[in-house]
């Protein structure tokens, strides 16, 4: 997956978790917190979505990297690079 | 007319009333179209199909959910906690209550439930099994929407309530409980205003229609509206149906400062147990419950006008209930008796409550709803007074007695009376 791809399916994971948000103007920089009013069930949501769907691990002491678009990307890069889009 | 029972006795702020319900029925979403296709004899039975047992039948609402609650918080809370959140805010607008100023920790949340978890549970071992039952997929999200309290917790975080909030587990007598839980508290100076009733969500857990399938007790019919048929010869089982009904209760002597309108007011109640038998009932012990309930309402068995039956179309609980009630009610010509489960099948938790509410409108309208899809008696349930597929207009409704009864021998009765 490239960097846009994970984009896209974390912006995907987020539509199931915040149904009611608009995240059409996400701003990768800002934390999601910030703009979605996220707490922690539901970034254990976005863990266990990345488990599911691409048997990727996030071991807990990682997971701070969640915080905003832009530093799940950085983090989930090397993790998933290999994967195949589908 | 002054009334011949307890309440006469009783200071206004130890008398309860119910000054609103809301509800959502396979059959309706408020009271007025509730009350509406009981007497138009409209059943709320449709073909459902669920995992594993497949085409079955089921009563199945349809209310609009997001009016009260974001799809954030349905998603992850259960349907048991939308259908309490949907009947909460129901009863509290019909209410007249100023909500705005009312102290939530005085507030009382208490919520009947057949059970609750299945569905949960059943979800995640389905989910879990395409990851070769590795528990590490397990949802962090089991345990709160699994614990008893769910759905008067979700209720509670809705409208921001801070008082006392539980579920009262009873089976399928648990609709009345939460109601005598609500009159209870009440009473006891707990809370000051009790949303109190039951819930069922159990059309979407598979083994309730599994179980009773094997049981030989789950209903079958070409039709589904005419597979609900308590009292029928060819009655063949249960419909399965989801559904609430909250009440909001309060004490007299406050429903009259804030000149409320009132449905009803409790007169009393009765929950005993059978101790005979994990599910068949007991008939003695639940003429024993209807007549501890009308004793302790100083009320006799001639004074009550609508009896609304427990029967959920099974051939024993249908006979005993009836040998129940012909021991009760003996020698009183001026008793009907009918059945809601004919019309939206057995809402489990919330039958009872939601049972009642169909009634209510009786002290209004003077009419009593019937037992729908009984076109052939069985002789076995053929009591005098038996309203059967039509209306029928009485006279002067002034109290309404009201069964509700459930595996491992729990019984339940609750008798209101026209304010």
């Amino acid at each position: 997956m490239t960097p846009a791809e994970i984009r896209d399916e974390i912006l995907d994971i987020l539509s199931d978790i915040a149904p009611d948000e608009d995240l059409s103007d996400l701003d990768d920089g800002k934390s999601f917190r910030e703009q979605l009013e996220l707490d922690s069930m539901d970034f254990l949501d976005i863990v266990m979505e990345l488990r599911k769907r691409h048997r990727v691990q996030i071991p807990e002491e990682d997971y701070g990297h969640l915080a905003s678009m832009s530093s799940t990307v950085t983090y989930l890069e090397p993790k998933m690079r290999d994967i195949v889009a589908a | 007319m002054a009334f011949r029972d307890r309440t006469a006795d009783l200071p206004d702020d130890q008398r309860v009333v119910m000054t609103a319900v809301g509800l959502t029925s396979p059959n309706g979403n408020n009271l007025e179209d509730y009350r509406a296709a009981l007497l138009a004899g409209r059943s709320g039975v449709q073909a459902y199909n669920i995992r594993y047992v497949g085409d079955t039948l089921a009563g199945v609402c349809d209310f609009e959910a997001t009016k009260y609650q974001s799809r954030r918080d349905m998603r992850r809370g259960t349907r048991a906690g939308t259908i309490g959140i949907w009947c909460a805010h129901e009863a509290i607008a019909r209410s007249g209550v100023d909500w705005a100023n009312v102290d939530k920790s005085r507030v009382g949340i208490y919520v009947g439930i057949t059970e609750h978890g299945n569905v949960e549970t059943e979800n995640e071992i389905y989910s879990i099994k395409g990851y070769d039952y590795d528990t590490t997929y397990w949802s962090h999200h089991h345990n709160p929407r699994t614990v008893a309290n769910n759905p008067a917790g979700e209720v509670a975080l809705n409208l921001g309530i801070t008082g006392p909030h539980y579920t009262i587990g009873a089976a399928c007598a648990a609709g009345n409980a939460g109601i005598i839980q609500g009159v209870q508290m009440l009473r006891l100076g707990e809370c000051d205003l009790a949303i109190a009733g039951g819930v069922s969500e159990s059309i979407h857990t598979f083994g309730i229609f599994a179980s009773f399938k094997s049981q030989g007790a789950l209903a079958n019919h070409s039709d589904p509206t005419k597979a609900s048929r308590p009292f029928d010869k060819d009655r063949t089982g249960i419909v399965v149906a989801e559904g609430g009904s909250l009440y909001i209760l309060e004490r007299l002597s406050d429903a009259k400062a804030r000149s409320a309108n009132i449905l009803a007011e409790i007169v009393s109640y009765a929950i005993n147990t059978d101790a005979t038998d994990f599910v068949l009932p007991n008939p003695e012990r639940q003429a024993q419950c209807v007549q501890l309930a009308l004793k302790r309402g100083g009320l006799t068995p001639d004074q009550i006008q609508i009896v609304s039956t427990h029967a959920t179309g099974t051939t024993s609980g249908d006979n005993q209930e009836c040998e129940a009630l012909r021991n009760a009610f003996s020698g009183c010509s001026g008793v009907r008796f009918n059945n809601t489960k004919s019309f939206i099948g057995h809402a489990m938790g919330a039958a009872g409550a939601l049972e009642l509410a169909g009634n209510l409108p009786s002290f209004q309208d003077r009419v009593c709803h019937a037992t729908i899809n009984v076109d052939n008696l069985d002789e076995t349930c053929a009591i005098d007074g038996l309203v059967l597929n039509e209306p029928e207009p009485l006279g002067q409704v002034d109290y309404i007695l009201n069964n509700s009864f459930g595996m491992l021998g729990i019984n339940s009765v609750l008798i209101v009376r026209r304010f």
